[in-house]
């Protein structure tokens, strides 16, 4: 392994590579013990990709404001690339057509991330149950942690549901 | 082509320099829409919306559902703005159903429905500011809505999606002590709104980013058939609440807002100064409001409409919104039709945008005004 | 009928009897409406209004110009409802818009009419330039054959598009297009605009479209 890193032809593959093991061997070794203090660091620095999908986003955009201000529970506002996201905020209605949009976001995004209904209509479908263009719910697309309801829920809702999200975090396996 | 280029850029004949950009659904500046954008270096060549990503066939639903069920469903595509969405729907109701109004419902509606235009134009406000990059500008406004969001509260105990206007009148009628509360909130909401003027819209790299950038003219903006602040900044005065006043806006104090220039700056100015005018309107509306009498005019239970159609509309903050009712003698509509401002407005897109620079396309895009999930209804 | 129910003044003696009423059959139910004195007749107004001078004018233009062509449905307080046959609406839409001074369309909507197997499809044309025109709204209507077995853009459902006399309709009768399956001829790009691009159903807004569970 140690050839492959010194030979310039293949180094930056290899390079690659052997940093992956590395960190998994790393995190192997230390993850165990280390679980809290690996969730610790997650759960302050929760970074929503910024994903609007239906009205609940009106709500969404009240939590970030002065008055609520979701990040002094250590939620950042949603901007930036969905390369460094870790939480995805479903914030209401999944359309037929947005459905495959959102599980490319999904897929995109690095491990290990959180998935957080909002609103009833990300839930069940809500008001618009027997629409021909909305699903009954996310859960056939995404893997859901927490379940936001509420039509829409209100912002201290949301800063609750994220504190759950934080508290299941807390809990979870460090790797 | 409304822009002039700069000398040296074409816009025709050039394959392979041509690159496409999907632009949204996930993107910070487009919304809950896509726009397929072809670039030439900086240059915007061409423009072509996708909506769609929201459309819950609300029109099909309120075929299924009699004129009372309808309400909650039809007021969720801009549940910032619930009041002004439902009003045309309770027009139209009422004047299929042969209804009257109390005269303090009217102007409690009214008042409900200036409330509701400032909270949306001031959360439109907010989320042009951040993509903008100026992150003041979208905690000030979101802060200030906060306190109109609580008066509604009190009127109708939701907090955004009120369900407030019903056919016949209003829900409830107001809290005590309301007319003093409001006007405390109003007067301080005045002296906020001057001190936007100073951090936002003289802000130089503000200008310089949407001053003569996205030019509609007049003539432009009429064949398009754009509505609402879109049309009125580029110096139509047209405001369905001046031209075909419902309700009671004919006994109002107010001047529709209306800017010559057409460009960006001129867009998302009008929305600001039409904030001065719903407070106007506020205030005049509860001085010369009767302070006592019934707020509503019971229907009966599952009321039928006749075999009619209606057409009605109101100035919303995005522009006109009219609803297309046919009915034929059953309890549910035959037919419901929702003419959004948005929906309007997005023909302009591709216009706009043809020839702008890419970095430009935030600035002028949001200052359309334009609300994806209304217009995909 | 808004006084009758301040009469009864009982509004929560209205509501147990519109309970019982979901168990009653059609026939009970009418009955039982009878005994308590509530008028079961359709609920729209009785009394024909007086019909308004300037819109009276404007509507006579139309018919004068078209004679036999044109209906007039109806003429109110600030609507006109103008009826015509799919092959003569270019004509009527010149005519309402170098004549009269109509320079816009607010929406295009479809209406299925699956009885009389045709579509209706209705412009609402209003005015930005005339002052006189601003709070009339004219409604064009006009009745493209319906297929039994919608198959867009290729069956009978077409008529002539009004996008060179009215720009504004381009992205309303795209989505006419899709939600009615009405092929507009003429059109720059009747492409999907709202539904899903795995849509393979017939057009949403059709009667013959159930949604779920309904």
């Amino acid at each position: 392994m140690l050839k492959e890193f010194f030979n310039q032809e293949t180094a930056p593959h290899a390079t690659n590579v052997l940093v992956g093991k590395l960190g998994d061997i790393l995190v192997r070794a230390v993850g165990k013990p280390l679980d809290y203090a690996i969730n610790w660091g997650r759960i302050w620095s929760l970074w929503p990709v910024h994903l609007e999908t239906a009205c609940c986003s009106v709500e969404f955009g009240a939590a970030s404001s002065p008055r609520y201000d979701v990040e002094r529970f250590g939620i950042i506002e949603a901007f930036g690339s969905l390369r460094q996201c870790d939480l995805i905020v479903v914030m209401g209605t999944i359309t037929r057509k947005m459905a495959p949009r959102l599980r490319m976001v999904y897929d995109q995004m690095p491990d290990p991330k959180y998935v957080i209904a909002m609103g009833a209509c990300a839930i069940t479908g809500g008001l618009y149950f027997d629409s021909y263009n909305v699903l009954p719910g996310i859960d056939g697309v995404l893997p859901v942690d927490i379940y936001v309801p509420g039509c829409p829920p209100r912002p201290e809702t949301l800063i609750q549901g994220c504190m759950l999200l934080q508290e299941k975090i807390k809990r979870m396996k460090g790797a | 082509m409304t822009t002039q280029l700069p000398p040296g850029i074409q816009l025709e004949n050039i394959d392979d320099r041509i690159m496409t950009l999907n632009v949204g659904p996930q993107h910070p500046g487009s919304g809950h829409m896509r726009l397929i954008i072809k670039v030439d270096g900086d240059y915007i060549v061409s423009c072509d919306p996708d909506p769609g990503y929201v459309h819950r066939g609300e029109e099909k639903m309120a075929e299924y559902r009699n004129y009372i069920q309808n309400i909650p469903h039809l007021e969720r595509p801009v549940i910032h703005d619930s009041s002004n969405i439902l009003y045309p729907y309770c027009l139209a109701v009422e004047e299929l159903l042969g209804i009257e109004v109390p005269e303090r419902a009217k102007y409690i509606r009214v008042i409900a429905a200036e409330l509701n235009r400032c909270i949306y134009i001031l959360y439109w406000l907010a989320i042009y500011g951040i993509f903008l990059g100026h992150s003041t500008m979208f905690m000030w406004p979101a802060g200030d809505r906060e306190l109109f969001i609580d008066l509604l509260e009190a009127m109708s105990g939701a907090r955004v999606t009120h369900a407030y206007l019903v056919p016949g009148g209003v829900r409830n009628d107001l809290p005590a002590n309301f007319e003093e509360r409001c006007l405390r909130q109003v007067d301080y909401f005045e002296k906020r709104l001057k001190e936007y003027q100073a951090v936002f819209y003289k802000n130089p790299i503000l200008i310089s980013r949407t001053e003569g950038t996205g030019i509609l003219s007049r003539t432009d903006a009429i064949r398009l058939g754009t509505t609402g602040s879109v049309l009125r900044a580029s110096g139509v005065n047209f405001d369905i609440r001046k031209k075909e006043p419902y309700d009671v806006y004919e006994n109002l104090d107010f001047e529709p807002v209306v800017m010559k220039e057409g460009d960006s700056y001129a867009r998302s100015y009008v929305p600001y100064l039409e904030m001065f005018e719903s407070c106007r309107i506020i205030r005049d509306a509860i001085r010369k409001m009767p302070k006592s009498g019934s707020v509503r005019t019971k229907l009966k239970p599952n009321p039928k409409g006749g075999n009619d159609e209606v057409y009605k509309r109101v100035e919303s903050g995005r522009g006109a919104l009219g609803y297309y009712i046919v009915s034929n003698n059953r309890p549910e509509p035959y037919r419901v039709k929702i003419s959004v401002g948005s929906f309007r407005n997005l023909i302009c897109m591709p216009y706009l945008l043809k020839g702008e620079l890419l970095g430009n396309m935030p600035a002028v895009y949001w200052s359309l005004n334009y609300w994806p999930v209304e217009a995909d209804r | 009928m808004s006084s009758e129910n301040e009469k009864d003044g009982q509004p929560s003696g209205t509501a147990e009897s519109s309970e019982d009423v979901k168990s009653l059959s059609k026939d009970e139910a009418k009955k039982f409406y009878e005994e308590k004195g509530i008028d079961f007749s359709p609920d729209a107004p009785v009394k024909p209004k007086p019909i308004p001078q300037f819109e009276k004018s404007i509507s006579d233009k139309i018919a004068s110009k078209f004679s036999s062509k044109v209906t007039v449905d109806y003429v109110r307080n600030g609507r006109i409802r103008v009826s015509t046959k799919k092959e003569d609406i270019l004509d009527v839409a010149h005519f309402i818009r170098d004549e009269l001074g109509y320079d816009h369309a607010e929406s295009v909507s479809g209406v299925d009419y699956p009885d009389s197997k045709e579509i209706e499809v209705v412009y609402h044309l209003g005015s930005y330039t005339d002052e006189k025109l601003a709070n009339q709204v004219l409604t064009l209507a006009t009745r493209v054959p319906r297929e039994e077995i919608p198959t867009p853009g290729k069956d009978s459902s077409r008529m002539t598009s009004l996008r060179e006399v009215f720009y504004s309709v381009e992205f309303h009768e795209r989505e006419c297009f899709e939600m009615f399956g009405v092929y507009f001829e003429g059109h720059p790009d009747n492409r999907r605009l709202l539904l899903p691009e795995d849509w393979a159903d017939i057009p949403p807004f059709r009667k013959d479209f159930k949604i779920k569970g309904r």
